[in-house]
């Protein structure tokens, strides 16, 4: 692929991607996969998930962050740009539109049961790049990180721990682990 | 100016993204800066929910919108996103130049692993609002089971699962299914 190829497929998968990122950011990581890991295969499903986990414990939207990370990997800095830019544009042409008369979007019927077809889907893809991750994890065969996905999830969902307070202990408790190990290899 | 601060700032501290961040930006936009009234708030997060991105993204495009036109909207959503770009982007630079140290290694893989159980987190929510209309969890949830959506769900996440289809087509389906079933 040209550099110039590369780049106006990066623009057009971006903005592409972007239009179609309902329900709260997460369902890029799939659709990220399906273009950047399976169709064009600039990067590894392993990588794939360490971009995952850095846009996901960065502050901001993880979409952007994960499209961000993914330009880079794979354009280098204009990457980055390109990236930043055309995932934007569209829900900023998209929103820009419809503010003026959003209170008859809302009211809308046939708009609302599109969305809530797309929205069951939206779950289905979710539930699917969960169940692919998490066996991603298992095969470190590390019962430690086996045990940190489940407890990641019941602190967040019943226990309503702040994200941030979940990264920190997650990493601190892998940190302990491997100095320990460490200590008894010596 | 404002505008860009501001949204700067919700940008660094929403950490978690997607739902999380609402009240955060509640907070800034109608109680502090005082740019918004709280039923056209509740409003931008019912538009937010409906169209596509994320939804900081999208709360900043509309603030900005209404306060300063095109160019405040630019502003708010480039102000948004710019912190969260720089942090992950030198993150994952930091995690690529250490890789051999089991130090660096290990936060890594914890960061993975846990994320990938607030990812399932996220998954949880956003099921919840599918099959029972709502992300609360209470006793009479039950009593609101929409088993249509539940349907549309299982078939979705089967055919996933077997065909590895595109999921856009996959969405479009699914929407053009919604649209005949409700």
């Amino acid at each position: 692929m040209t550099k110039l190829k590369l780049y106006s497929w990066l623009a057009g998968i971006n903005l592409f991607i972007s239009a179609f990122t309902f329900g709260g950011g997460y369902v890029v990581v799939p659709m990220i996969r399906k273009y950047y890991v399976e169709k064009k295969a600039l990067f590894t499903n392993d990588e794939l998930m360490e971009m995952a986990a850095v846009a996901q414990s960065s502050p901001g939207a993880i979409a952007i962050n994960l499209s961000v990370l993914a330009g880079k990997k794979a354009a280098g800095m204009l990457g980055v740009f390109i990236g930043a830019i055309c995932s934007i544009i569209p829900p900023l042409v998209i929103l820009g539109f419809i503010s003026n008369w959003y209170a008859a979007f809302a009211a809308n019927h046939t708009i609302m049961a599109i969305l809530k077809g797309m929205q069951a889907c939206v779950t289905a893809l979710i539930i699917d790049i969960v169940i692919d991750m998490y066996q991603l994890i298992r095969q470190e065969h590390s019962s430690l990180l086996n045990a940190l996905v489940p407890l990641a999830f019941i602190a967040n969902v019943f226990f309503n721990l702040n994200v941030i307070y979940i990264l920190v202990i997650s990493i601190g408790i892998c940190l302990l682990h491997t100095y320990y190990q460490q200590r008894k290899e010596v | 100016m404002e505008l860009f601060w501001t949204f700067l700032k919700i940008g660094l501290f929403s950490i978690g993204g997607g739902y999380a961040i609402i009240p955060l930006i509640q907070e800034q936009v109608v109680h502090q800066q005082g740019w918004l009234s709280e039923k056209v708030f509740a409003d931008i997060i019912t538009i937010s929910q409906m169209t596509p991105g994320p939804i900081a993204v999208n709360t900043s495009t509309f603030v900005g919108m209404q306060i300063n036109g095109v160019l405040g909207a630019v502003v708010a959503t480039i102000g948004c996103i710019l912190g969260g770009c720089v942090i992950s982007i030198s993150m994952y630079q930091f995690f690529q130049q250490h890789q051999e140290s089991i130090y660096v290694a290990a936060a890594l893989k914890s960061l993975k692993a846990s994320s990938v159980g607030l990812i399932m987190s996220a998954g949880f929510t956003i099921l919840l609002l599918t099959f029972f209309g709502t992300s609360e969890l209470s006793r009479d949830l039950f009593a609101h089971f929409d088993w249509q959506s539940a349907l549309l769900f299982a078939a979705a996440l089967v055919i996933l699962r077997k065909f590895k289809p595109n999921p856009i087509i996959l969405m479009c389906l699914a929407g053009f299914i919604g649209f005949l079933i409700y």
